[in-house]
């Protein structure tokens, strides 16, 4: 009998992300078994399966970059930290979702099964340089997201904004795969590496297919990262998602498509005379567009939309410092800055789900009113995200910039570090803006729907982030020594 | 290959591909604009075809690309086809899932409609 030799496969590769999988099943059966209960059967399960993941990924800082599953999934410092912060995000949305759920009156189950899926897809699309599986672990990512989105089923804007969310998401997907197949076309190889070969082959017509090429994907990662002018969507879906899908949105998705086009431009530095204009025009305009435009929004939602906007932009200076000059250039400052953003931002949206009561919402900038005397707890909270998203200096939003700052000096783009500082100063007014509202007091009558206490989960989801953005500052060296490339 | 050379489908393709994104900008009915998405992932799909079976399967082309072409390469093109019919299916389903629910909330689904959401 002959046999055919089986591959040889690292299963630690992938166990952190079936774990989550296997949690999202477990609380599906959970949820058909015992119909309409409450969920904290679910919510516990998905913790504990978010932390095991999370020790999973832990064990394995420090270990050797390998391949594995026909090179279809990787291992690298990249890979682990950012499928780390992925599960970390996840586990705190989900800490503060069940309240707010409640509150909203949608406490349905599937919520759980579908966020840990979706989480699934965005660790997928961070763990490989396989377009087909990039492009798998996207869609993923993003057909729970559309579900998620349209959550909320009796209310017009959720509905509007799961529409608007899953058009102009699968608008993007065809541009990404339209993109694959003339990468395909130019190195008859799906892997990212490829692209450098072929480069060095020199075919003219594989370098006319391969720019071609690199601009679609661009274009489509451009839609899911929200890059100015591919920003349009991204306001209107995050105020009308239930704010703890907006959340994971800013966060989770953005880190996964991130990731992405950092493994691309890394890959693709010999087409950098092509690519270096354009992304820069695109990050000045992403930096100060998310910032002018955040000014004149009254509704918190709107305004950290516009925010994720402009960090958007200071992300991808970070990544463009790393395609121009790959070797001086690690991801360290990446990594660093998609932690820190996710846990300031996973901390604020978490604050405006306080606004939810009785099926109702209320995000306006009037409803944090009085915050201050309800509960100091979450207002001390809000001070630190918000001066984390400015960039003040005791916060990890400083150090995170500093990184980006130096990175940007290393591969000479000195014009973009301007813009970016000047951003920066321009951002301070609509947080501080946010600050203020808090510290205003509540004068009319109490019983208005204002944002309260909160629960416990609530509170603690606040705490953590606010612990680890201030925790990451002071553990600065040790957080890069793990994490970071050597 | 009877005659019909790559650069024509890669054109067919491209004609395709425009039509469904000139059709996303323009027409106002979901249903037709998602019927131009599926217009852009089959034109995706035969292109990945054309280049599966031009660029890395015929005698030529190896000659041209010998570094490039093996026989994974075939098959990337091939398989990723498959993927893109699966996940289009996946996606039609939550779509039509979304219209129904719009629909089900205000008997009409005309994109124009949905504007309750304005920067």
């Amino acid at each position: 009998m002959l046999y055919l030799p089986v591959p040889q496969t690292e299963w630690a590769l992938i166990l952190p992300i079936l774990m989550v999988v296997l949690s999202g099943i477990f609380g599906l059966v959970v949820e058909m078994v015992h119909p309409k209960r409450d969920n904290n059967l679910i919510v516990t399960a998905s913790i504990i399966g978010l932390l095991m993941s999370a020790f999973l990924l832990a064990v394995q800082f420090g270990a050797p970059p390998i391949r594995s599953f026909g090179d279809m999934v990787l291992r690298d410092p990249l890979a682990l930290s950012m499928q780390f912060i992925i599960v970390i995000g996840t586990a705190l949305v989900i800490l503060f979702s069940e309240a707010y759920l409640r509150e909203k009156k949608i406490p349905f189950g599937e919520f759980y099964p579908l966020i840990l899926w979706s989480a699934t897809g965005a660790m997928l699309m961070v763990s490989t340089t396989n377009l087909l599986l990039i492009f798998v672990g996207l869609e993923i990512l993003s057909i729970s997201l559309y579900v998620l989105a349209g959550l909320c089923r009796t209310e017009e804007r959720s509905e509007e904004s799961a529409m608007k969310y899953f058009l102009l998401g699968a608008f993007a997907s065809g541009f990404l795969l339209y993109g694959i197949a003339f990468i395909y076309g130019a190195t008859g190889s799906l892997q990212l590496e490829s692209i450098a070969t072929a480069l060095q082959i020199g075919n003219p017509t594989g370098r006319t297919l391969l720019m071609f090429g690199l601009a679609m994907l661009l274009i489509g990662l451009g839609f899911k990262a929200s890059f100015v002018p591919f920003h349009q969507w991204t306001p209107d879906v995050y105020e009308g998602a239930p704010t703890n899908v907006t959340a994971y949105m800013a966060t989770v998705a953005k880190v996964a498509a991130f990731t992405a086009l950092f493994r691309l431009l890394g890959a693709s530095t010999g087409l950098k005379e092509f690519w270096v204009p354009v992304l820069g025009i695109i990050a000045v305009l992403t930096m100060l567009g998310g910032n002018l435009m955040a000014l004149r929004q009254t509704d918190i939602k709107r305004i950290l939309a516009y925010s994720s906007i402009s960090h958007a932009g200071y992300v991808l200076v970070a990544i463009m410092a790393h395609g121009i000059a790959p070797d001086k250039v690690g991801p360290n400052a990446i990594i660093y800055y998609m932690a820190s953003y996710t846990l300031m931002t996973i901390g604020s949206f978490a604050i405006v789900s306080l606004g939810a009561r009785n099926g109702k919402e209320s995000t306006s900038l009037h409803d944090l009113h009085g915050m201050w005397q309800r509960s100091p707890a979450v207002a001390f909270c809000l001070i630190v995200f918000v001066a984390s998203l400015i960039g003040l200096p005791p916060t990890s939003g400083f150090w995170g910039k500093t990184l980006i700052f130096s990175d940007a000096l290393t591969a000479g783009l000195t014009p973009l570090a301007v813009v970016l500082a000047v951003a920066s100063i321009i951002s301070v007014y609509y947080y501080v803006n946010i600050a203020y509202h808090a510290f205003v007091p509540d004068g009319t009558d109490a019983d208005t729907a204002r944002m309260r206490p909160g629960s416990l989960a609530l509170r603690s989801a606040c705490i953590l982030c606010a612990a680890g953005v201030i925790g990451t500052v002071i553990f600065f060296t040790p957080f890069i020594n793990a994490f970071g490339a050597k | 290959m009877n005659g019909v050379p790559l650069a024509a489908y890669l054109a067919l393709g491209l004609f395709m591909f425009t039509a469904g994104v000139v059709g996303v900008v323009i027409r106002r009915s979901p249903i037709v604009i998602f019927m131009c998405i599926e217009l852009m992932l089959n034109a995706v799909n035969l292109t990945f075809l054309a280049f599966a079976r031009y660029q890395f399967s015929t005698a030529p082309a190896l000659a041209q690309n010998p570094e490039l072409a093996t026989s994974n390469s075939i098959m990337g093109g091939q398989m990723m086809v498959i993927f893109v019919m699966a996940v289009a299916a996946a996606e039609v389903a939550v779509g039509l899932g979304i219209i129904m629910a719009i629909f089900r909330l205000r008997q009409n689904i005309d994109v124009d409609e949905l504007n309750l959401l304005k920067g």
